[in-house]
Order: C-alpha cells, then sequence, then structure tokens
C-alpha cells in the first residue's frame, strides 16, 4: 500500500551512535520543541498532582501496587503458564516470543495467513519496541497507527518522544502541516481549509482513521494488563480508536511483555486507580477494553514477548524496572526530559524510565545506551511520583557502575580517591589550592570548560576548614 | 551535648565560613563540637558517578571516623542523605564489619535543621539577618532526607529576615554532582531556570542546606553579575545581632 516502508519507526533508534549529551544539546537548539516540551510536561504534572492529592490512601495503593507486582515477578512462570491455560481455554492462541525478531516473525506469519496486507494498530509501546511495523513494511504489510498522537508520528515520518503523549514534541500548527502534507498518501486526505484548531484536527483524524477502521480484518495491539486467573486482557486509552480495532476486525493479534500478567482480577482495580490518576491526570480512564479469548467468527492470538525481560528479572536491582506500567508521571516530572526531549533517549522509552529500562533491554554496548545511566541529576522526583514505587535513582546508580567510564574520569576519580583516602593527603592538596588561588582562571580548558561556560567557579578561600579548626 | 562535625569534603575546601558558622551556632546552642581530623569525604561524588568500590572505601572510613560520637551534625543535606540512605544499600553486598558500621553510625547522622529541631528542640536559633532571603530545597534535602518545612521555620524566625516565596522551588537546580559537568548543556538550561526564579523573586540572598548546589547556582548568578549572593542555612542561623 502507499504508506508501506514510509515511516523511520522506531528500529532506527536502535544502534544510535551519539551520546545522550550530544542527542539532548542538539535537541535544546529548538526553542519551539522547548517550548511544546515544558507547556506539556508542566500542564499534566499539575493535573496529576491535583488528583493524587485527593486520595487520602494514594500510598496504600501504591504500595499495593508494588506489592502485586513484585509478587507477579517473583512467580511469574506460574502465572504465565496460568494466563496461557486460560486464553487458549477461552478460544485464543498463544505464542512465546524469545526476542524481537522471533515476535516480528510470528505476527508478519500470522497476518499473512489471512491474506491480508493491511492492519490497524492500537498504540503500543512494545510493537514499537521490537519495530514490527518496520518489519512487517518489509513483507509488503502497511501497519496503520489509530491512536491521535501515533498517527501524527507515523505521517509526520517522526519519531514518538513520549510514552503516553508520542507526539509532545509537536504543537498544533506543525499537526495542521503533517496533517495537509501527508494524509492522502497514507488514505483519506485532510478537508480542504484545515485550521489548526484541536476540535479541527480531531475531526480530520477521525474521518481519516474511520475509512481505516471499516475496511481493515486484520489488528494489532499491545496490553496494559493481563489477568491470569482468566486468560482477560486489558487495554487502557482514551479516545476510542482502540476499542474500534479490538473489534471491528476479524483477527486480533496482541503482542505483550511478560511483565504485564496480573493474578487475578481483584489485582486490576489496584492499577485502575494508579494508572489514569499516574498517567493523564484523570481520576478514571475513558476506555477500558478488556477481552477473554475469541468470539465466534473472530481469531485472538497473544504472542508474550520476553526480548530481555527474564535477564532484568535475574537482576536483583534492576529488576524493579519491571514494575513500570507506563504512566509516564516521571517524563512529566524530570527536569532533564522537559529540556532534551524523548527522542535524545533514543528509545521508545524514554525519560527516567527509558534511563535505566533501554540499557537493560538492550545493554550498554553502544555509546549512547552506555551514557543513558548519567542522563539524570538524581533529583527524585521520577521516584516520588511513580505510581510502583521504582526507585530510579538507585537503578542508575547501580547501572553507572556498570558503565564504561572514560579513561580521562576514571584517572581523575582514582586521583581524588586517593587523596580522600587520608586527611594528610587532603590537608596537603587544600593548602596547594589556597597558594594558587589567584592563579586559577576564570574559564578553564578542557572538560572544565563544560562548567565554567556558564558558572562562575567558587573562589578558593584563604585557608581550609581543617586548618581554621586547627589554629583556632 | 557533644556533637562531632562533618563538615563535608566541599566545605572543608571551599566554604571554610560555613563549617565556622556551624561551629559558632552549635556552641551558642550549648553544644561541644568536636571536629575528628581523620574525616575526608563520604563518598558520594564516587558511588553517584559509578566508582563503586572507591566510593565503599570512602564510606567505610566516614563509619569508622564517626562511630564513636552520640551525634553526627552535617552542614549538607546531600552528604546526610548519601550517609543514612545510601550506605545501607551499599553495605548490603559488602563483608568485613561495614554493615553493621553502617546500621551503628548512620542513624547519628543529622542535617544541622534536623538536629536543631528535631535533637535540640530549638526552632529559634536567636539570630538576626535583615535581608531578603529565598530558600531552595535542595533535591536530597527536600526527596531524600524529607526535611520539610524545618529550615524555613528557622529561617522564619530570625529576626529581620523576610523570607520571600521561591517559584517553582522544588525544581532540580541541574547541579547533580558530576551532572554539571557530564551533561553541561541540560544542567545549565536547568541552572538557568533556577536563576530566574531566583530574580523573580526579588531576593538578595538565596539560601539553601547544601553548598554543592549553592556553589551551581551563585556560579550561575554570580556569571550574569546579578548582585544576588548565596549562603549556606548555617551561616544566616548563625548571624546574630552582635556580629
Amino acid at each position: 500500500m502507499s504508506g508501506a516502508g514510509r515511516g523511520r519507526g522506531s528500529v532506527t533508534f536502535i544502534g544510535m551512535p551519539r551520546s545522550f549529551r550530544e542527542n539532548a544539546a542538539e535537541a535544546m537548539q529548538d526553542a519551539q520543541l522547548g517550548r511544546n516540551l515544558r507547556k506539556a510536561t508542566h500542564t499534566i504534572r499539575g493535573k496529576r498532582a491535583r488528583v493524587v492529592e485527593e486520595l487520602p490512601d494514594w500510598a496504600e495503593l501504591r504500595e499495593a501496587g508494588r506489592a502485586v507486582k513484585d509478587h507477579t515477578l517473583r512467580h511469574l512462570d506460574r502465572y504465565l503458564l496460568q494466563l496461557e491455560e486460560a486464553v487458549t481455554r477461552a478460544g485464543g492462541h498463544v505464542h512465546w516470543a524469545a526476542d524481537a525478531d522471533e515476535a516480528n516473525r510470528i505476527v508478519t506469519e500470522l497476518v499473512r495467513a489471512t491474506g491480508e496486507s493491511d492492519v490497524v494498530k492500537v498504540k503500543s509501546m512494545v510493537t514499537q519496541e521490537i519495530g514490527l511495523n518496520e518489519h512487517l513494511a518489509a513483507h509488503g504489510i502497511t501497519a496503520y497507527e489509530t491512536d491521535l498522537a501515533e498517527l501524527i508520528v507515523q505521517l509526520g515520518d517522526d519519531w514518538p518522544s513520549h510514552i503516553l503523549v508520542p507526539a509532545i514534541h509537536r504543537n498544533r500548527t506543525e499537526i495542521r502541516e503533517i496533517f495537509r502534507d501527508r494524509m492522502a498518501a497514507w488514505g483519506r486526505p485532510a478537508p480542504e481549509g484545515l485550521s489548526d484548531e484541536p476540535a479541527a484536527l480531531a475531526e480530520a483524524a477521525r474521518l481519516h482513521l474511520r475509512e481505516r477502521f471499516l475496511s481493515s480484518k486484520v489488528a494489532i495491539s499491545g496490553a496494559n494488563f493481563m489477568i491470569a486467573e482468566t486468560g482477560t486482557m486489558v487495554v487502557v486509552e482514551s479516545e476510542g480508536n482502540g476499542r474500534m480495532c479490538l473489534t471491528l476486525p476479524e483477527t486480533l493479534i496482541s503482542v505483550v511483555g511478560i511483565e504485564k500478567v496480573l493474578p487475578t482480577w481483584r489485582d486490576l482495580e489496584v492499577f485502575l486507580q494508579l494508572l489514569p490518576r499516574s498517567s493523564t491526570g484523570e481520576r478514571m480512564n475513558p476506555y477500558t477494553s478488556m477481552w477473554t479469548g475469541a468470539t465466534e467468527g473472530q481469531r485472538f492470538h497473544l504472542v508474550l514477548l520476553d526480548n530481555g525481560r527474564t535477564g532484568v528479572l535475574a537482576d536483583e536491582v534492576g529488576r524493579q524496572a519491571l514494575r513500570c506500567i507506563r504512566c509516564s508521571a516521571c517524563l512529566n516530572v524530570c527536569p532533564v526530559y522537559e529540556r532534551a526531549g524523548g527522542h535524545a533517549y533514543g528509545s521508545v522509552y524514554p525519560g527516567p524510565i527509558g534511563a535505566i529500562l533501554t540499557p537493560q533491554l538492550r545493554g550498554m554496548g553502544s555509546e549512547l545506551d552506555n551514557s543513558l545511566p548519567y542522563a539524570s541529576s538524581l533529583c527524585g522526583a521520577c521516584l516520588e511520583v511513580c505510581p510502583v514505587a521504582i526507585d530510579i535513582p538507585e537503578v542508575l546508580v547501580e547501572l553507572r557502575a556498570r558503565a564504561r567510564h572514560p579513561r580521562s574520569e576514571r584517572m581523575a576519580m582514582r586521583a581524588a580517591g586517593w587523596l580522600l583516602a587520608d586527611q594528610a593527603r587532603l590537608s596537603r592538596a587544600q593548602r596547594l589550592a589556597v597558594r594558587l588561588r589567584r592563579l586559577i582562571p576564570r574559564r578553564l580548558p578542557g572538560p572544565a570548560s563544560a562548567w565554567t561556560d556558564t558558572r562562575d567557579l567558587p573562589e578558593i578561600p584563604e585557608e581550609s576548614f581543617r586548618d581554621w579548626w586547627e589554629r583556632s | 551535648m557533644r556533637v562531632a562535625l562533618f563538615v563535608t569534603c566541599v566545605n572543608d575546601t571551599l566554604f571554610p565560613g560555613t563549617g565556622r558558622a556551624t561551629v559558632s551556632l552549635l556552641r551558642r546552642l550549648g553544644c561541644e563540637v568536636d571536629f575528628p581530623a581523620a574525616q575526608t569525604c563520604c563518598g558520594q561524588m564516587h558511588v553517584n558517578t559509578g566508582y563503586r568500590d572507591e566510593g565503599v572505601r570512602l564510606a567505610r572510613r566516614f563509619t569508622e571516623v564517626f562511630r564513636d560520637y552520640d551525634a553526627v551534625v552535617a552542614p549538607s543535606g546531600s552528604c546526610a542523605a548519601m550517609v543514612r540512605e545510601q550506605y545501607p544499600r551499599l553495605a548490603a553486598g559488602e563483608g568485613g564489619g561495614f554493615a553493621e558500621a553502617v546500621a551503628e553510625v548512620a542513624p547519628k547522622v543529622h542535617e544541622l535543621s534536623e538536629f536543631l529541631i528535631d535533637v535540640l528542640g530549638v526552632t529559634d536559633v536567636g539570630a538576626s539577618f535583615p535581608h531578603r532571603v529565598t530558600y531552595h530545597p535542595t533535591c536530597h534535602s527536600l526527596r531524600g532526607l524529607r526535611l520539610g518545612d524545618r529550615p524555613l521555620t528557622l529561617l522564619g524566625n530570625v529576626r529581620g529576615l523576610e523570607l520571600l516565596p521561591l517559584p517553582g522551588a522544588e525544581e532540580c537546580c541541574g547541579f547533580g554532582g558530576t551532572f554539571s559537568v557530564k551533561n553541561p548543556e541540560v544542567s545549565a538550561a536547568m541552572c538557568a531556570a533556577k536563576v530566574d526564579n531566583v530574580l523573580d523573586c526579588g531576593a538578595e540572598v538565596l539560601c539553601a542546606a547544601d553548598n554543592s548546589c549553592l556553589m551551581h547556582v551563585g556560579g550561575m548568578l554570580g556569571r550574569r553579575k546579578t548582585g544576588v549572593r548565596i549562603m549556606h542555612l548555617a551561616e544566616i542561623l548563625a548571624r546574630t545581632e552582635a556580629t
């Protein structure tokens, strides 16, 4: 179809050679992007804070969410088998995929078996993680994103930059241009004289997508939760477009990370409170779709994806990242994300959670992935808002200990360690600094210029505290 | 009461005035202050930059130096948080009695405002400082130690001090230790936002419980020739009408 092979998509992220610092510095050159991000993150941040504060038992809910996730992860093997049995009993088919390649292969074969070359997609992080759209395109199948923001990203030949709001980096004027210029290549064109009013933009997307929903025979989704005891899948979304995909087509294929399973229906209750308040700042989620197996005349396939997750699970400190319910509250409060934008993280998982998840899922081999654990000032705002209490700073520090360190930094740190290992050495160094205090220039060369380009150095005092103490 | 001062390596080397102010304040409030000369650094920079082994060596040293004291006071929220929050985690995988030493020492370490209010039970330290001051609640003080309004309570009781609310106070200044040189562009942008907020609120003095963050924001306040001074909480609380 016309759109095939067009999107750059997430797979292009992989192997991005530059470090987070370089990506962030470049993104910061774009003043419009900075304004878009600041406005969007601060708005959602404020909404979240208001609806969380109004709940007297938020701390208990959060603790319950953490405990349910930890329990499930500890017995993941058992719950996954229970889930498989329940889904199969309800008429669904379960497939196991060890990695992205296997999942892509399974989905492609399932679509081919239907004889269709177009599929509609529900907003899904995990299919972006594995680069499914690109894989399908390479096999002659066009995947149409139907989430409004994902549509903007797909039409704009762009990358998502936020978990919940993939087009957060775009404002409405940019969206109008994308719709006007690109919709026709993917289906129904934008109406003549399209304005940048939100209602007009939404209507254009509605008309464009409606045709697609009614003609598509195959849909692909992820899932927010899977209930082991009943085999029920849960998709939480705001637009209703997901529900269109989940109900209209004859074949539904859901690709879901293995960490999304919950033991029972009762557990879901906790997360249906935690998730909307944390993500969109709403008390209740607008469209919560649930289905169990397949109904008469329809087919349901569940592809359970590992893709590095069991490796993360084996890590005592890092495994808490698997508790994540993809609410993106950590992105919206992160001062680094706010400046750097989502693309700088080079992964479908940006922001603080991405900085701990991406290096664990795909390793720290590339310069970018090695630099992600350093994409934080360790201010702790992410931990404070996380609905499942993931201690992101703790994992960042742990990953930093495993990162490759630049040689010059290693030498400097070793020297500092030697100096601080003995008070006499420290004292001698302090006295030397005091003697040289008038010789230190305002702007330093080399790596130290990173500080002095924008900030003065503190003045070296006339004597150290310890010398004063000894003297007085 | 006999207390040990953990002055911190940053204060020792770059901000000795904060150490002197802490000593004078604690003495004024009737404490006997000791400065164990063997102290150097809590190891935070090493641990948080990914040099765990060096950090653990410094942490071990810290616990040995301060083990025999009843109370340890640090004029730094960040270093106190390092000892109380991160030491127990560091110790989890270590042998040689380190975990026991941490369990013994860590609970005795107090940030200055915690010590004044929670241990000494003082909210009015008898200070005088007739200036317009705003307070930046640094991240590790705010979200790590959860100092809450302790510093503001103390500042609120200083004679003549006009306390101005800082817009966006809870946002990080962008220092983050080595973050400020590893990601200098983002760090400087965060700092610039903090500086703008400080200028907006009309304060003459920016106060905090951490000199490392103050050094960062102060570095930009100075570069931009704003005339706003930085002062550690201890230095304001040490001022009296006589000084």
